[in-house]
């Protein structure tokens, strides 16, 4: 199964607020046509996937969600938020490589 | 395994990527380690004077670039490169380069550098902290966050001028801060178009002192030297860039005073088989025309020496 999956406004509080009370859930604003949003998505998936379950991704387009957007204070993409227990415990803004990503989820879960 | 290339291009942006189309179409097997396909010209809202287009979004302009070089079978990989050092000698009697990035560590017969510039911080308090939650430095990717808000823009050149008139589409007040008491190297056109807008309010011997904001939420404001408070949602930095310097301080590349890279006709730095290009070098016009010129030429140059010493 993929720990990979795109959430939006209707979906928003059940696949990642509650989901993270069980397993730490990312979640990716980005956009389609941001370019930085373009590199690290793919390069989240990829790391994600090697935690076999052990934290979820999900892919929220702030075009399409943007009550989620704003009301987690996106004002940049690609914005990247750690939730663990409904709660945001960090972030970061802009494409990360592969290794501070691994190093980033590491230390949050 | 260490992977063994012709050439290894540091840097994705179009003088990056320009040297990936040559190094493609002349066969070469050909690497680019860059982050961020397209480079500073990605945050641009529009190009007007690169030939064949009479505007251009930064964003649409690197997407095609990046399917271009793509579409040539050139591997564009998302690596920071942490160093470059000269090792051995191959089968030709010629030194190779070994390329380590956070994740891989590569062999190339030549190498590129065309990792451009770094945009400016102010380096005041808030900036850091409030990053993607007020503070920006890319308007053409961050300014829809703001419709109806406030936003400041700071800086006094083309792309703060730019920056602010894009901004001015979305929100409902924007503040062009500036530390001198007029524009001075703005284009008169960006200037005129910011006078017309109603929403556009400049600020003159402004000096950002701290960005302030609430706890836990984004930025509520900023307060300038002189005491001068601007309330405000949004700040994007505009205030120029400087060179990336890490790699060429290791490698002793010889650079200018200001930290760019110094190149012949060729792209030849001081270093053999190093090659720049972009708004990296010691070039005295830094567009993205003039970056895809050098990164031609620096491709052809690679080129024309692998051919060379293979035969």
């Amino acid at each position: 199964m993929t720990n990979t999956y795109e959430v939006n406004d209707a979906n928003f509080d059940r696949k990642v607020i509650e989901q993270s009370k069980e397993t730490p859930v990312i979640v990716d604003f980005y956009a389609n046509w941001c370019m930085p949003c373009q590199i690290l998505g793919p390069l989240l998936e990829k790391v994600v996937e090697s935690y076999e379950g052990k934290v979820a991704l999900a892919k929220c387009n702030v075009d399409d969600s943007r009550e989620s957007a704003s009301k987690h204070g996106v004002r940049g993409i690609p914005s990247v938020k750690m939730i663990k227990n409904g709660e945001v415990v960090d972030e970061f803004t802009g494409a990360l490589p592969e290794e501070e990503i691994k190093g980033w989820i590491d230390k949050n879960i | 395994m260490t992977k063994e290339y012709d050439l290894i291009i540091v840097g994705a942006g179009p003088a990056g990527m320009t040297a990936g189309i040559y190094a493609g179409r002349y066969m070469l097997n050909t690497l680019i380690l860059g982050m961020l396909p397209g480079g500073m010209i990605t945050e641009s809202h529009k190009m007007c004077n690169f030939p064949t287009y009479e505007e251009i979004s930064g964003t649409e302009f690197s997407q095609k670039l990046f399917k271009q070089v793509q579409n040539l079978g050139v591997k564009v990989s998302p690596e920071q490169v942490e160093n470059i050092e000269k090792v051995g000698e191959n089968s030709n009697d010629k030194e190779e380069f070994k390329i380590k990035t956070s994740s891989n560590e590569y062999i190339a017969k030549k190498v590129i550098i065309a990792t451009g510039t770094e945009k400016n911080k102010l380096n005041v308090p808030g900036e850091k902290e409030f990053l993607g939650r007020g503070v920006s430095y890319c308007a053409t990717c961050d300014a829809a966050f703001y419709k109806d808000l406030a936003g400041g823009v700071v800086g006094g050149g083309d792309a703060a001028l730019s920056s602010a008139l894009l901004l001015s589409e979305y929100a409902n007040k924007v503040y062009v801060i500036y530390r001198k008491d007029k524009f001075r190297k703005a284009n008169a056109s960006w200037i005129k178009q910011a006078e017309e807008k109603e929403n556009i309010e400049f600020v003159f011997n402004a000096v950002p002192k701290e960005i302030y904001g609430g706890e836990g939420k984004g930025v509520k404001g900023l307060e300038l030297e002189d005491g001068r408070k601007i309330d405000l949602e949004g700040i994007f930095v505009e205030i120029g860039a400087t060179p990336e310097q890490k790699l060429s301080k290791e490698m002793g590349l010889e650079t200018d005073e200001k930290g760019f890279i110094k190149v012949n006709k060729k792209q030849e730095t001081n270093f053999e088989g190093v090659y720049a290009a972009g708004d990296i070098t010691d070039n005295p016009l830094r567009q993205v025309v003039t970056a895809a010129g050098q990164g031609a030429v620096a491709a052809h140059m690679a080129y024309e020496t692998i051919t060379k010493e293979n035969n």
